[in-house]
């Protein structure tokens, strides 16, 4: 037992440690699950039975090195087809944070996954091959983390060690990434030369690259400041479930459950309820561990309001004079994920916006975006799987959103099959993130 | 004048009763399935949570293997006083009995218990069961979605998962259609126990190291007892042992341990090198994909 799991141990339970969700994307060579491995690896989050199996696997198919991959290559078929088909989830924690990896497969025709990934990430994480440079796979990884809004990118520019850790191709590569991306809105952009493969760069700075005086990947990403990224300006509070105890002790209880998506709320606050539009305030804010002072995002609370209003779930409660658009024509831009049909103009789904069902029609698809090249192709009359296009819907009931890039809790949306209920889209609302 | 920023146990325990908010805001009949370990208390202990200060309004569903440790037993049925919930209890001996399962060569029950949970399922009219099931315990397990699909056989299709995007789950179902949905799918081992330790939850004792008779069989250390009894020619001894998973008594082993209360596990797990279920479990060990095989049958 070392300093540093004690250390860890103590940490998680004193609560002074936050949490980190990245997504990282990558093809099958271009070292991400190598990357991956060695994070897990080096954080001591790879246990001695699962890696025994690892390596009696590439013992067995008479590979020369353990194939850590393999760890994460979960079911049958990816390991049978040797790619990756679906969204992995991998955790480790530091003394400084916990971190939850969604794993997402490079490939074009998993797009949808990628944007599964990056829907919940904090930072993405971007391989480049430093033998290859910007790659269109970089670019459309680039650009599907700006559509979702990730305010973090790292461009960890792998491979160095076959490149004799070059100072000029690192900084040639940075040049054409930064160039691409200044097309995109990415707030804040991180370049690290690594060898995953080696350690370089990876938890520990690398003696191979004096040239380069940034940190390693894991510290970049244990100090990275994510806390303001949060929205904790606008109050939005959709409800999601009415407490109503019958018990003879707590009768006259009436509490509004639900997930804080933006905004700080305390007692006391002027609010108003969407969509009565009437006002009161709030009374106290209830959790099972007792009354709080305040809540904000992403913590999960009851509150409770001074006058009896008609509330149910689906409502919004916000701020009078700071209220979230009540849209029935919603303009927004949307990932298709099924692969048995497509967004055609006048087909009819049911839409999920925060906790609140509706039913939409598709009124008009304004372009179709060519994830590689950015190109918008306005004569495009369908949206397929993995394909991203700009469209138009008219909505049964209103919806109260905010656009995406301002509140991706307000500004999301998913469309379901109403025959086969399955969940065909993801749609952000408002047009495409530019640099402003 | 706060940071905002919540600790990871508090964001895992909100975006935990999050999910179980919306599956009961949602869904017409959910059911919590509870083993009586670890990771099915903590998610009960959660959806109190969730509810306070109403009760919480769906019953849970203990899959009996008939193979409990006594302990176990009793640590759920004071959680079932305690929180004054329906108990819903699908028998596996009975199911033996009425000829829908066989008792499987090797004594584990493991298997046979998805036809029993299957039934009970269905004629509960259950549409959505929560499980306690988390992505770091196993490969299979890392792809599942929080709101995992099951068709009318109650069959997991990986290749088949519905999109899950933000936080936005969506569990509609036809008519004999069913959600699992895991709560915990972000919690790990450590988490798990971080968090038992401080809430202080209530747990079979069975996971707090003490001196146990055991008896030492290719490694796995048996606590000695009717369901393990000594065999001919085997000798016990007397060691500080602990489980780390609780599953049936005849086939779940006990660790070497001097952890005897809360915190002390809290070290040990943040210590330890090898899987919970690598260390404990002979019934995970039948094949690379034994997990994923029995997920697909329709086990949680």
């Amino acid at each position: 037992m070392t300093t540093t799991e004690n250390t860890t141990a103590e940490a998680l339970t004193d609560g002074s440690v936050d949490l980190l969700r990245f997504a990282t994307a990558g093809s099958v060579d271009d070292g991400k699950s190598t990357l991956i491995g060695r994070l897990l690896f080096d954080s001591k989050t790879i246990f001695e039975d699962q890696l025994d199996s690892v390596e009696q696997v590439s013992q067995d198919r008479g590979n020369d090195y353990t194939d850590l991959a393999l760890l994460t290559d979960g079911l049958r078929a990816e390991r049978e087809q040797g790619i990756t088909i679906d969204v992995a989830y991998r955790y480790f924690a530091t003394p400084k944070r916990k971190f939850i990896i969604a794993d997402t497969p490079g490939h074009i025709q998993y797009t949808r996954n990628m944007v599964t990934g990056a829907s919940t990430a904090d930072v993405a994480l971007i391989l480049v091959d430093a033998r290859k440079g910007v790659i269109e796979q970089s670019r459309r990884h680039t650009f599907l983390a700006t559509l979702l809004g990730v305010p973090h990118i790292v461009v960890c520019v792998n491979k160095m060690d076959l490149v004799d850790y070059s100072e000029e191709i690192f900084e040639n590569i940075r040049k054409d990434f930064t160039e691409f991306a200044s097309r995109l809105r990415v707030p804040d952009l991180t370049f690290i030369p690594i060898s995953a493969l080696e350690g370089d760069n990876v938890v520990n700075r690398s003696e191979n690259t004096p040239w380069y005086d940034g940190p390693a990947l894991l510290s970049h990403l244990e100090r990275l400041h994510v806390a303001s990224d949060r929205n904790l300006m606008d109050v939005r509070f959709p409800v999601q479930y009415v407490i109503r105890p019958q018990s003879h002790d707590a009768r006259d209880y009436r509490g509004y459950a639900g997930t804080v998506a933006s905004g700080v709320m305390k007692p006391g606050d002027k609010v108003v309820a969407l969509p009565t539009g009437l006002e009161t305030t709030i009374e106290a804010i209830d959790t099972a561990d007792g009354p709080v002072d305040e809540a904000y995002p992403p913590m999960a609370v009851t509150v409770r309001l001074a006058d009896e209003i008609d509330i149910s779930r689906g409502d919004m409660i916000a701020r009078p004079n700071n209220t979230p658009a009540a849209l029935q024509n919603i303009d927004a831009q949307i990932c298709w994920m099924d692969s048995d049909s497509s967004l055609v103009p006048g087909k009819k789904y049911a839409i999920k916006h925060t906790t609140r069902w509706a039913r939409a029609m598709v009124k008009d698809i304004n372009y179709r975006v060519d994830v590689n090249t950015l190109h918008r192709d306005e004569e495009a009359t369908e949206i397929k799987l993995n394909e991203i296009g700009r469209i138009q819907l008219r909505v049964t009931q209103p919806l109260f959103v905010d656009p995406y890039q301002q509140n991706p809790q307000t500004g999301s949306f998913i469309l379901v099959d109403e025959s086969t209920n399955k969940t065909v889209a993801a749609g952000m609302i408002g047009g495409l993130p530019h640099a402003s | 004048m706060t940071s905002h920023v919540l600790s990871q146990l508090r964001s895992l325990e909100a975006e935990s009763i999050h999910i179980i908010r919306e599956v009961v805001a949602e869904m017409q009949r959910p059911v919590l399935l509870f083993s009586g370990g670890k990771d099915s208390i903590v998610m009960l202990h959660m959806a109190a949570k969730a509810f306070a200060p109403a009760r919480i309004p769906f019953p849970i569903m203990h899959v009996d293997t008939g193979l409990n440790f006594q302990t176990v037993l009793d640590c759920r049925d004071r959680w079932v006083d305690r929180l004054g919930i329906q108990l819903v209890v699908a028998s596996v001996q009975d199911a033996i009995d009425r000829g829908l399962v066989r008792e499987e060569p090797n004594g584990s029950r493991n298997r046979i218990q998805t036809p029993v949970l299957l039934e009970a399922v269905e004629k509960n009219g259950f549409d959505a069961a929560f499980g306690g099931g988390r992505r770091d315990e196993e490969k299979a397990r890392a792809k599942e979605r929080v709101f995992s699909f099951r068709d009318d056989f109650g069959q997991w299709d990986p290749k088949n998962q519905r999109p899950e995007i933000w936080s936005l789950y969506n569990g509609r179902v036809h008519q004999g259609e069913s959600i699992r949905v895991f709560p915990l799918s972000n919690w790990t081992e450590l988490d798990i126990w971080s968090y038992i330790a401080a809430e202080q939850i209530d747990i079979p004792d069975l996971y707090l190291a003490q001196e146990r008779e055991v008896v030492d069989r290719d490694g796995m250390l048996f606590a000695v007892n009717e369901f393990t009894p000594l065999k001919d020619g085997e000798t016990s001894e007397i060691r500080s042992v602990r489980y780390r998973t609780v599953g049936d008594a005849n086939l779940t082993a006990a660790v070497e341990s001097e952890a005897s209360t809360l915190e002390a596990i809290v070290e040990e797990t943040a210590a330890v090198r090898i899987t919970e279920r690598g260390a404990t479990r002979g019934d995970d060990k039948v094949s690379e994909a034994a997990m994923e095989d029995r997920k697909r049958e329709g086990y949680f």
